[in-house]
Parts: structure tokens; C-alpha cells; sequence
């Protein structure tokens, strides 16, 4: 079983990173962006094969390890 | 005064700590992050600065993992010193021993000089060397010292005298100009700037000496 982890700065977070990436896209021409917001994909390799555990053990991953949720929020997708 | 220097892979800045405190005094022991266990009646812990783990996922976020992390976190628990410096630092946030987290610099780059800081905090064991007030000048180098926190933890930072030091030219966005933190028992000290990079009129200023005479004098003390 596969899980896909999404951590992204929760709103409201200043992003810098994102921040310079809308400005580099916009001295590069690419008019319009109005918002950049950069995270982070996880892929996990699981050897659970019950999903509502799988999701449960990501979660805890999450907690205490993957995202630090002072700043960051994250979704998981077991796939 | 005994005092344990851990060293993480990544660790640049654990034998400069090393030598501070041995300088001022203290009797060092040097400690793994794989050790399990810290060695018998130390009264202060030093996480020292550098890029733990590369700082793969967060800066300090892996560390904070490693086994000796547990050992620090019960340290500290039964009121044990514990002084984190630059990836320190962001080591004793992760571990959830310091409130707020440190982002990437407002200005995204690496950041290495000399910066003037405010002591804003003399009531700790670690500042009790100076003045309220006073202006010191401490080297920096980081690209994640931006302290963030929510503004509740901000104001009961500020309320509570647990902001030990503060930028008088804030270089990295770091709110408030916060540069180091206390923890609530006042006995956990997280700062970016580096001290122990400042021991020595050699090093252009010897103002990180006070920290650590003040440390070694109030630790033998108590």
C-alpha cells in the first residue's frame, strides 16, 4: 500500500520561498500569477494493507515526525 | 559544573562549544546522538550548531528524533539546563522544548556577520552576567533564524521575560526582533546567534564569555 503525504504552511503563514518564486515567474513574463505557495510531497511505501490503519499510522507520522503542525498543515491520500 | 556537548551528524559547531565551556570552566563531556543515555550528574546540555542530518525534511526536525533526544527531553524535564544554539536551536523547537518554530530568513539568503543584540532578559542563569539592556555583538549564521510563533505565544513570551535577546537591526524577519528564548522554568535557552563563536578578542568580540562565565558561576552555585 501506497500513501501520499501533502504539507503545505498553513494560511496565513508567509511563504518567502513562494514568494520569490511568483516574483521570478513574473520577471520571466509570465503575467497573472497571483499567489505562490510552496510545500512538500511524501511518498510512503506501507506494509499495512488495511487502509483505515494505514491512514491512522500516516497520521501519526505526521504528528511526530513529517510535518511540524506549529506551521504546516498536511493531508494524507492512501492510494 | 558538568556539562554534555551532543554531536549530531551535521554538527560543525559542537567542538567550538566545547572549548567555550571548557574555557569558562565547566568539565565537558562529549555525547553521540546514538548514545542512548547521558553520562552521570550533568547539570547543562549543549546542542550545538550546524546542518543535523543535513537538514533533510526541517532543519533540526531529525535530531530531535535521534535517541539521545529522549535522554535531553527527560533532562530537561526534571529541570535540567539545556542551551541550544543556531541548529540548536531549531533542534529544541522541534523537540517541543522551546515554543515557535524558525523559518526560512525573510530574505532567503544565508546570513553570516557580526549582529548588535539587546539582552532583554538578565533574570536567567544565562544572561544573569549582564544588564538588562545591555548591547552586545554576536556572529550569525543561519538561513533559517526567522522565529515565528503565534501571537499569543508571542505576547506571553514577552510578558513572562522570557525573551533573553533581541536584534537591534533584525536580519532574518524574525518577529520581534527575537533572537533567543527561555523556556517557561527559565532553565532551556534557544538562541541563533553564536556565543561560543565569541570567546576570544581573536574572534573579534568576546562578548559570548559572559553566557557561558554566568552559566558555570550559577550552575556551581546552585
Amino acid at each position: 500500500m501506497k500513501a501520499r503525504v501533502h504539507i503545505m504552511l498553513k494560511d496565513g503563514v508567509l511563504d518567502p520561498q513562494g514568494e520569490a518564486v511568483r516574483h521570478a515567474l513574473g520577471s520571466l513574463g509570465f503575467a497573472g500569477v497571483t499567489g505562490v505557495r510552496q510545500g512538500k510531497l511524501i511518498e510512503l511505501d506501507l506494509a499495512a494493507t488495511d487502509k483505515t490503519t494505514a491512514e491512522a499510522e500516516v497520521r501519526a507520522m505526521c504528528d511526530r515526525l513529517l510535518a511540524n503542525t506549529v506551521i504546516e498543515k498536511y493531508t494524507v491520500e492512501i492510494l | 559544573m558538568k556539562a554534555a556537548v551532543i554531536t549530531f551528524p551535521g554538527s560543525n559547531c559542537d567542538r567550538d562549544l566545547a572549548l567555550a565551556l571548557t574555557a569558562a570552566g565547566a568539565e565537558v563531556h562529549r555525547v553521540w546522538h546514538k548514545d542512548s543515555a547521558l553520562p552521570e550528574g550533568i547539570d547543562l546540555v549543549g546542542v550545538p550548531g550546524g546542518f543535523s542530518f543535513g537538514d533533510y525534511l526541517r532543519c533540526g526536525a531529525i535530531a530531535a528524533q535521534s535517541p539521545i533526544g529522549a535522554a535531553v527531553r527527560a533532562h530537561a524535564a526534571r529541570g535540567g539546563y539545556v542551551l541550544g544554539i543556531c541548529n540548536g536551536f531549531q533542534v529544541l523547537t522541534e523537540m517541543a522544548l522551546l515554543p515557535g518554530v524558525l523559518m526560512r530568513n525573510a530574505g532567503l539568503k544565508f546570513i553570516c556577520k557580526p549582529v548588535g543584540l539587546e539582552v532583554a532578559e538578565a533574570q536567567s542563569a544565562f544572561t544573569a552576567g549582564w544588564g538588562k539592556g545591555d548591547s552586545i555583538s554576536l556572529p550569525v549564521a543561519h538561513h533559517d533564524g526567522n522565529y515565528n510563533a503565534d501571537a499569543a505565544t508571542l505576547d506571553r513570551l514577552e510578558g513572562e521575560g522570557r525573551v533573553a535577546f533581541r536584534y537591534l537591526d533584525n536580519p532574518n524577519g524574525s518577529a520581534r526582533d527575537i533572537a533567543g528564548i527561555l523556556s517557561e522554568n527559565r532553565r532551556v535557552l534557544g538562541m541563533m546567534p553564536h556565543p561560543e563563536r565569541a570567546v576570544d578578542p581573536a574572534q573579534g568580540s568576546a562578548d559570548g564569555s559572559v553566557l557561558f562565565r554566568s552559566l558555570v558561576a550559577g550552575l556551581v552555585a546552585a
